[in-house]
C-alpha cells in the first residue's frame, strides 16, 4: 500500500490514536520514513496535543470549587 | 503532564467507578452530604465541558454549578450502564448549550451552525521539520494563551470534541456518550480539530520559538529539551 501526503493527514488522527489497522500502520510509517513534512505534521500535532493536555493550560477560576460546594451545600442542607 | 483530574479521589486498589457506585448508594439512601465527594474528582471536567461551548469563565461557571444542582435532584433516574463522569458532563454540555441558545436568541442570531463537509478538504501546515515545544515552556503565560486562543477559534463542534478528548482525556465511546453522538462522528470531527489546532499553532510556535519561548533553549545547541 502507498500512500500519499493527503491519505496520510486523513488518518493521522486515528494513528495517534492508535487505532489503525496493522497494515495502514505499516503503510503510514513507510511514508513518513520518507517524507519530512508528514513527519512534522504528526511531531507537532502530537506536541500540541501534549501541551493543551496540561493542567496548566486550563486553570480553573479561583474559588470556583469553594464556590461550587458552598451552593451545593445550599442545596443539600435546604432539600432536607 | 499533571495527574488528571479523574483519578483523584478514589481510595487505593478502588475503581472510580466502584467508588462512584458506593457513593451514588449511600446518597440515595439518605446520606446526601456524600454528593460532595462524588463530584469533588469531576468538577474540572464539568467546567471544561461548559467553557468549551460558552468561553466564558463566568458563564461557564454559572453553567458548572446548575450542573451539580441537576445532577444531584436527578441522580435516582442515574442508571449504572454509563459512567458518572459521562453523565455528569453530558448534563454540562446540554446545560451550556441551553444557556448558549438562549444568548443567541437574545441576540436574534441563528441557533443554527452549518455543519461543514465533514471528509476532507483541509489540509495541515506543512513545514519542514518540528522541534519540540517543552511543558517546561507552559510556564510562560503566552503559551497557554496561544493555546487557549487557538482552541476557542475552533467551530463550536470541534471545541467540545477537542476539550473531551484531549484536554479532558476522556476515551473517544466516553466522548461520543457524553456529546450523544456515535463514535465515528467524534473521530471524524477529532481529526479535524486537530489538523486545524495544528494549522493554527504550528507556525506561530515556530515563528515564537527564539523570542518568546527562547527561555527554554538549552545551553549547548539552542534545541528544545
Amino acid at each position: 500500500m502507498v500512500l500519499d501526503c493527503k491519505h496520510v493527514w486523513a488518518q493521522i488522527s486515528d494513528y495517534i490514536e492508535g487505532d489503525v489497522a496493522p497494515e495502514l500502520r505499516e503503510a503510514i510509517e513507510e511514508h513518513l520514513a520518507h517524507c519530512r513534512h508528514c513527519a512534522a505534521v504528526l511531531d507537532s500535532t502530537r506536541n500540541i496535543l501534549v501541551l493543551i493536555a496540561d493542567d496548566r493550560t486550563f486553570e480553573l477560576p479561583v474559588g470556583y470549587s469553594d464556590r461550587l460546594h458552598a451552593r451545593l451545600q445550599e442545596e443539600i442542607a435546604g432539600g432536607e | 503532564m499533571t495527574a488528571r483530574a479523574h483519578s483523584t479521589g478514589t481510595m487505593a486498589g478502588e475503581s472510580p467507578a466502584i467508588r462512584d457506585a458506593e457513593l451514588i448508594a449511600r446518597i440515595l439512601a439518605g446520606e446526601r452530604e456524600q454528593f460532595h465527594e462524588l463530584v469533588r474528582p469531576y468538577e474540572r471536567s464539568v467546567y471544561l465541558a461548559a467553557y468549551s461551548i460558552l468561553q466564558n469563565q463566568q458563564d461557564a461557571e454559572d453553567a458548572a454549578q446548575e450542573t451539580v444542582l441537576k445532577a444531584l435532584k436527578n441522580l435516582s433516574s442515574f442508571r449504572a450502564e454509563s459512567k458518572f463522569s459521562t453523565w455528569l458532563v453530558s448534563i454540562a454540555i446540554n446545560e451550556a448549550r441551553a444557556r448558549l441558545r438562549h444568548a443567541r436568541v437574545l441576540k436574534f442570531e441563528s441557533v443554527d451552525e452549518s455543519p461543514p463537509d465533514e471528509d476532507g478538504g483541509f489540509t495541515p501546515s506543512v513545514i519542514s521539520d518540528w522541534r519540540e515545544v517543552p511543558l517546561q515552556a507552559l510556564e510562560r503565560k503566552e503559551l497557554r494563551q496561544l493555546l487557549r486562543q487557538a482552541i476557542a477559534s475552533l467551530p463550536e463542534m470541534y471545541r467540545e470534541v477537542l476539550l473531551l478528548r484531549d484536554v479532558e482525556e476522556f476515551s473517544i465511546a466516553e466522548s461520543a456518550a457524553a456529546l450523544g453522538v456515535s463514535e465515528g462522528v467524534v473521530k471524524t470531527r477529532l481529526l479535524r480539530a486537530r489538523l486545524m489546532m495544528q494549522k493554527i499553532l504550528a507556525p506561530q510556535l515556530a515563528s515564537k520559538r527564539s523570542g518568546l519561548f527562547g527561555l527554554f533553549r538549552n545551553r549547548a545547541g539552542g534545541s528544545w529539551f
